[in-house]
């Protein structure tokens, strides 16, 4: 069997700074959804392109139905979901499409 | 290394079974299997289980199957890999007895997916996803193909539509089998009037979670053939890994797990993929059909609807997939579903496939996958 050369993997870290824009990759509506999501669904769920490179996966929030891919979007910290019986409030990034501007 | 072979298979109904447990599934499989061989005793159990834990509040199946089968003191202890469970499972018994350490092992896949039901086994389900960065967000594993599936159907212009093919033969193949969850057949327009699971995978695109169990039993080649008429030689065994989280991947419509394995199964098994009688896919969901007939080298890049559409699929074809109804109208009882594909692919290359019989069937592909194409095994099987 051949063997597969090792990508690196960065150890060191570094704290940076996104801007928090990107644009949607795809996205789509989750009708069935897990336990601690029951009372948001339907909610929308997008890939989202950072503006600097990395994808990463999140909730698309305050829209108004109208999506698409290709749009614009910016992060916004929410409320996730709740953990175990005393509710424990999870707080994360969502995005927002980007509004124009007045 | 020496060869491996299939001389005994066993299998339960799939579908939902309130009235039984998961040890009392798995030891009904495990019963079958033993009655199909001229053998008492095996020397190792190898579990394939994605969620015994979350779902089913049982771990250590390896122990417990061992003595509820009556299998007493045996090596036994479980292999996950989310839906591949099944494969790995497989890949560890062929493993163990290529390597000479074991002389027979008993190979089972089983799930007990209906001890959950709504939201909390849509929550258990998503444990094997990437917690931290997909989990947490809410998404669940149809909405991860229905990411794919927008994509897909964006960069090559592809109508929803031209993926109910997939559907359509899993469930003409599988309404002639009598294990299979879903006997019905469904008419084309279907896609259209489903209702959405996750926009665009509809209820008649992802295959159902179910209940069942499967069970082979694997020894040297050298011994099967003293044993039974029809052993069923492993010869390409292959596994191979992708990233967890979907986002992570730099060609999101590639499924490189799927490529990797099927080039080494293929390579160890001296093959190429005209040699195949038939590929039973991971048809969890079309997309993942389609992009596995791809990366699987059976169509071009963006052409995998295509075999679906252009009717290659179905058991007459130059390429039948999902001969006993596949995930889609079999059902998909998770960590077994890998082992129903090996004892579905026994039954074509032994000529026994009845109603849903390959003609002339002399090398199966079967393929088990984990989650969106996160791990993927695959093996050669032939007559």
């Amino acid at each position: 069997m051949s063997s597969l050369p090792r990508r690196d993997v960065e150890v060191q870290t570094e704290q940076f700074a996104f801007s928090g824009r990107g644009e949607i990759v795809s996205y789509t509506t989750v009708q069935e959804a897990p336990e601690g999501f029951e009372e948001q669904a339907p909610y929308v769920v997008a890939l989202v392109r950072l503006d600097e490179g990395p994808m990463i996966t999140a909730q698309i929030t305050d829209h108004d139905g109208e999506l698409a891919t290709g749009d614009q979007v910016e992060m916004v910290t929410r409320k996730l979901t709740t953990e175990g019986k005393r509710g424990m409030i999870v707080y994360g990034y969502k995005f927002r499409k980007v509004l124009p501007r007045s | 290394m020496r060869d491996v072979a299939i001389i005994g298979i066993g299998q339960t109904p799939v579908g939902e079974h309130w009235d039984t447990s998961l040890r009392a599934l798995a030891a009904d499989a495990i019963r079958a299997a033993l009655d199909d061989v001229p053998v008492r005793s095996v020397d190792a159990l190898y579990v394939g289980n994605a969620y015994g834990a979350p779902i089913s509040s049982q771990s250590q199946l390896g122990a417990l199957l061992a003595d509820f089968a009556g299998l007493d003191g045996i090596e036994a202890f479980t292999v996950e890999a989310a839906e591949a469970s099944g494969g790995a499972a497989l890949r560890t018994g062929y493993l163990a007895v290529a390597s000479g350490a074991v002389e027979t092992a008993l190979v089972l896949g089983v799930e007990k997916s209906s001890d959950m039901v709504g939201t909390a086994r849509t929550g258990a389900r998503g444990v094997s996803l990437d917690a931290d960065y997909e989990a947490v967000h809410g998404v669940t594993l149809p909405a991860l193909a229905a990411l794919l599936m927008r994509r897909y159907m964006e960069d090559y212009g592809v109508e929803l539509s031209a993926f109910e093919n997939f559907s359509i033969n899993a469930h003409a193949n599988g309404s002639k089998n009598a294990n299979a969850m879903f006997r019905n057949q469904l008419k084309p327009g279907g896609f259209a009037r489903a209702p959405m699971i996750a926009d665009p995978v509809t209820l008649f695109d992802g295959a159902p979670d179910a209940d069942g169990a499967a069970a082979v039993i694997l020894t040297s080649a050298e011994r099967a053939v003293d044993l039974v008429a029809q052993p069923i030689y492993i010869s390409g065994s292959a596994a191979a890994t992708d990233t967890l989280a979907l986002h992570e991947r730099s060609d999101l419509l590639w499924l490189n797990a799927v490529h990797l394995s099927t080039q080494r199964a293929f390579q160890q098994a001296g093959i190429s993929q005209s040699d195949v009688s038939l590929f039973e896919l991971h048809d969890a969901f079309t997309i993942l059909s389609a992009l596995s007939l791809e990366a699987a080298g059976f169509a071009a890049r963006g052409e995998g609807w295509r075999t679906a559409s252009d009717s290659q699929i179905g058991l007459t074809g130059s390429l039948p997939i999902s001969t006993f109804g596949g995930l889609k109208s079999r059902g998909n009882p998770v960590g077994a579903t890998g082992v129903y594909q090996a004892v579905e692919a026994a039954l074509q290359l032994r000529g026994a496939a009845g109603a849903n019989q390959v003609e002339n069937a002399r090398v199966a592909l079967i393929q088990s996958v984990g989650g969106i194409g996160s791990t993927a095994i695959t093996h050669v099987l032939r007559a």
